[in-house]
């Protein structure tokens, strides 16, 4: 028998039941009632026994959710990179001893994660970056510098990539680590953003010692860890579209401030409730399709879809402000932990909406995605593919 | 809820559709027949009737047909959309059924079974006279009078411009109101009768051209009373959202096609020593298009579930659902196929604009699609009051 067909419905919300029963969060440390429930396998279902899992399909999840509403959550805001990408990968790629230390911790969120990835000089071309791990002895040494690192300043762990072998071709030479963000010469900077505040940071690392117990996959195999990883990252970001936020708070405004509507903002309004109902429809379907075990293509499109529509209603909403809309809530250089999109005003969504089309991939590069790999179109011709990484002319 | 998946059953009968007109409905044969006296493949819309049994797919087992609901009509449709067959399926086994459906809903009787019975062995074909213009929001039949006869008899006077399926029709099934009274009546009227009259007109859809219906004191039997003084809630109005609802499935099939005829060109076709298709400019509008498909596919699911069995998983529960699933629909698959059509066109460079590649013909048919039963500012219109987001005022 599978691990899929031991658990249904009936026998998770039992379980979460029965967990609730014994664990009082009235009575419990908000900590101590996050761990046991992690123990217990419902931290996240479909992950494995031992592991805050049940071994379960992953939307019996939404029968936890269900049985455990209004129970202290582990503010998902706070460690979004951890849960949708970070626990991912070191559950794919993680040896069991990575596994038990890491991943408890990163979901009750006593230890937040961020993402070491873009570099000044690799962005879209992530494969091009250049900080280097040097082997010595059990140890690596990394030296180099990151950018666009959200939360940096609070995070306990990073997911890291780095070149470990410049003689081969970009792909090839790089290694993926877990890197410790206590160790001595990792530097964390803010970095000011078009919003007034800074959650995103620069990385400098110098002279970073890790143990190579931190490596997360073999030597060499980097770029194959790092798509797991970016793949999940636009599941994260385009499961969130499933939700109709943005649309709500506008037609909120909307209909409680009748003295501020146009024909012209009308009519652009209705065409975005039209295309938020349905990229909600094609979410559902998409998720239809995961559950029936026959994921589609459709994954890549979400976040694009998603970063559009958000942006084009963050847009529409400053303009219905009008004068309102000159204002701005505040520019105060703050280090955020969370991205706090519906509590801020319109004018923070209107830029904050910006990033959408660039972080976790731009725009662009998920459209070269879907023609390459959905529509099997030709790739653009690519000048430094064959060549070792340390020739190619930057 | 209802699933926004294919049914194995769905698939099946997918199948054999997509089997029967890759026979029977090439692309050269739609081209060849555009032109002639009779656009309507008479022989293929047969065979879909015998073989498939897609007559009377809708029109329940005990009169003879299939049973079965609006989501495998949408599937047919798909199929019918992707090879723009020239077949009366949308006008008389949907359509038109659906208003003999809602007219036995609202008072059985034997004239409509016996109608039903012709459609369903595929015996006769039958059109709603309306235009196919109208759409679910506005009222139709003002433009045709009857005056009562003998029984259920009646005889019908007047014109409907931009009647779809009409000359292949064996019966129209005509909106007439009573002069000076708030009475009217659904009239079937045979297209063999005295004072019938069908003029075709020079259309734009080539493979569903539309007709100009004059009726002359024709004779004919009331279907139902009392139509038309409500259409969003009539027989006649329900009939179109039904339409409505389901041609985002057409259109959907047709944008697929579009999508990918388009690939493939691309792909094969080079210009400065490679394929056209490896141009990113190239590359980014289709995967555009294959975003707006993806959302199509989910939207027109969505219209079939709710046709179906009223009870979409729309974000508006309720009575309205199915009325904001129909709108929904095709406010997005209208623009999506002909948005398809027309970069299939200009992505297939010179070729895409001679009269021998299909591609017009699906252009010609989205667009008109577009504006068959509510254009997409009428749908969208109609959300307003649907979902809350009133108009200034
Ligand atoms: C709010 C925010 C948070 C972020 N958080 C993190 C994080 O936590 N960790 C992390 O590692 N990174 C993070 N990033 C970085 C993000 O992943 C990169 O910004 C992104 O991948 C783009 O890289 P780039 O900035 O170097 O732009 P570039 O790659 O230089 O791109 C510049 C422009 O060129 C276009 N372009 C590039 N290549 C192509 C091509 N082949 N075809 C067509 N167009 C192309 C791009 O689409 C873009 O419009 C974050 C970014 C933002 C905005």
């Amino acid at each position: 028998m599978t691990a899929d067909a031991t658990w249904n419905e009936a026998a998770v919300r039992e379980r979460a039941r029965a967990f609730l029963a014994a664990n009082d969060p009235a009575a419990m440390d908000r900590l101590d009632f996050l761990r046991a429930r992690f123990d217990a396998g419902l931290a996240w279902v479909h992950f494995p026994e031992g592991l805050g899992g049940l071994g379960a399909p992953r939307e019996l999840q939404a029968v936890v959710e269900s049985e455990l509403r209004g129970t202290p959550d582990n503010r998902p805001g706070r460690i979004g990179i951890g849960l949708g990408m970070a626990a991912p990968t070191i559950l794919a790629f993680g040896t069991d001893e990575q596994k038990r230390r890491f991943l408890r911790p990163l979901w009750t969120g006593e230890e937040v994660w961020c993402q070491l990835f873009s570099e000044p000089g690799a962005g879209s071309d992530l494969a091009s970056l250049a900080t280097r791990a040097v082997r010595d002895g059990d140890e690596w040494v990394v030296d180099g510098q990151k950018v666009w690192t959200s939360v940096a300043h609070t995070a306990r762990w990073a997911i890291m990539v780095a070149r470990t072998d410049p003689d081969v071709p970009k792909h090839r030479g790089l290694t993926y680590f877990v890197c410790d963000m206590r160790a001595p010469g990792v530097e964390v900077r803010p970095l000011r953003q078009i919003t007034g505040e800074a959650e995103f940071n620069e990385v400098f690392l110098t002279g970073v010692r890790l143990p190579d117990s931190l490596r997360l996959g073999a030597i060499g195999d980097g770029w194959r860890v790092a798509q797991a990883t970016l793949m999940n990252e636009r599941v994260a970001i385009g499961a969130a579209s499933g939700r109709r936020t943005m649309i709500d708070v506008v037609c909120e405004t909307w209909r409680s401030r009748p003295e501020l509507r146009t024909h012209d903002l009308h009519q652009r309004l209705l065409r975005l409730w039209v295309e938020a109902e349905v990229l909600r429809l094609t979410g559902a379907r998409l998720r239809e399709q995961l559950a029936a075990g026959r994921p589609g293509p459709e994954g890549s499109g979400m976040k694009l879809s998603f970063a559009r529509l958000h942006q084009e209603l963050s847009g529409l909403e400053v303009e219905l402000l009008g004068e309102e809309g000159l204002a701005y809530d505040d520019w105060t250089f703050r280090r955020p932990e969370t991205v706090d999109f519906v509590g801020r005003e319109a004018g923070y969504r209107y830029l904050r909406a910006k990033g959408n089309s660039i972080e976790g991939g731009t725009s662009e590069i998920l459209r070269n995605v879907i023609a390459e790999r959905v529509l099997g179109l030709p790739s653009e011709p690519r000048a430094d593919k064959d060549i070792p990484w340390k020739e190619v002319p930057r | 809820m209802t699933t926004l998946l294919y049914t194995e059953v769905e698939e099946e009968l997918r199948a054999a559709v997509r089997d029967l007109l890759a026979d029977a409905c090439p692309h050269s044969a739609v081209l060849a027949r555009i032109e002639s006296a009779a656009p309507y493949d008479g022989d293929l819309w047969k065979a879909l009737a015998r073989d498939i049994g897609a007559a009377g797919l809708l029109v329940p087992e005990e009169l003879g047909g299939a049973g079965a609901s609006a989501r495998e009509a949408a599937v047919v449709l798909e199929e019918l959309g992707r090879a723009v067959a020239p077949v009366p399926f949308l006008t008389s086994a949907v359509v038109a059924t659906r208003a003999l459906l809602a007219a036995r809903t609202a008072g059985p009787g034997e004239v409509v079974d016996d109608l039903l019975r012709r459609l369903a062995s595929g015996e006769a074909t039958a059109a709603l006279a309306v235009s196919l213009a109208a759409s679910p929001y506005r009222r139709v039949g003002a433009e045709v009078t009857y005056e009562p006869a003998d029984g259920d008899a009646a005889v019908v006077s007047g014109r409907v411009a931009g009647v779809a399926g009409a000359e292949i029709a064996d019966v129209l099934l005509v909106p007439a109101r009573l002069p000076e009274r708030d009475e009217s009546a659904l009239i079937a009227v045979e297209t063999g009768e005295r004072g019938v009259e069908i003029t075709p007109v020079t259309s734009l859809d080539l493979t569903r051209p539309v007709a100009m219906v004059s009726l002359g004191s024709a004779r004919g039997r009331i279907v139902a009373r009392g139509v038309g003084a409500d259409a969003g809630g009539s027989i006649v109005g329900e009939a179109l959202r039904f339409g409505a609802g389901l041609l985002a499935s057409e259109q959907l099939g047709l944008a697929e096609w579009c999508l990918a005829a388009t690939v493939a060109y691309v792909k094969e076709r080079r210009q400065f020593a490679r394929p056209v298709g490896s141009f990113q400019a190239v590359k980014h509008r289709l995967a555009d298009l294959w975003l707006e498909i993806g959302g199509a596919r989910a939207a027109a699911r969505n219209a079939a579930g709710a046709l179906a069995d009223g009870d979409p998983g729309t974000a508006v529960p309720g009575p309205v659902a199915v009325a904001v699933a129909v709108a929904v629909a095709q406010a997005h698959c209208a623009d999506v196929a002909v948005h398809a059509a027309e970069e299939c066109v200009q992505l297939h460079g010179g070729i895409g604009m001679t009269w021998e590649h299909p591609a017009h013909l699906y252009l010609k048919r989205a667009k008109a699609d577009q504006i068959a039963f509510g254009a997409p500012g009428e749908h969208r219109a109609a959300l307003a009051g649907l979902v809350d987001v009133p108009a200034p005022v």
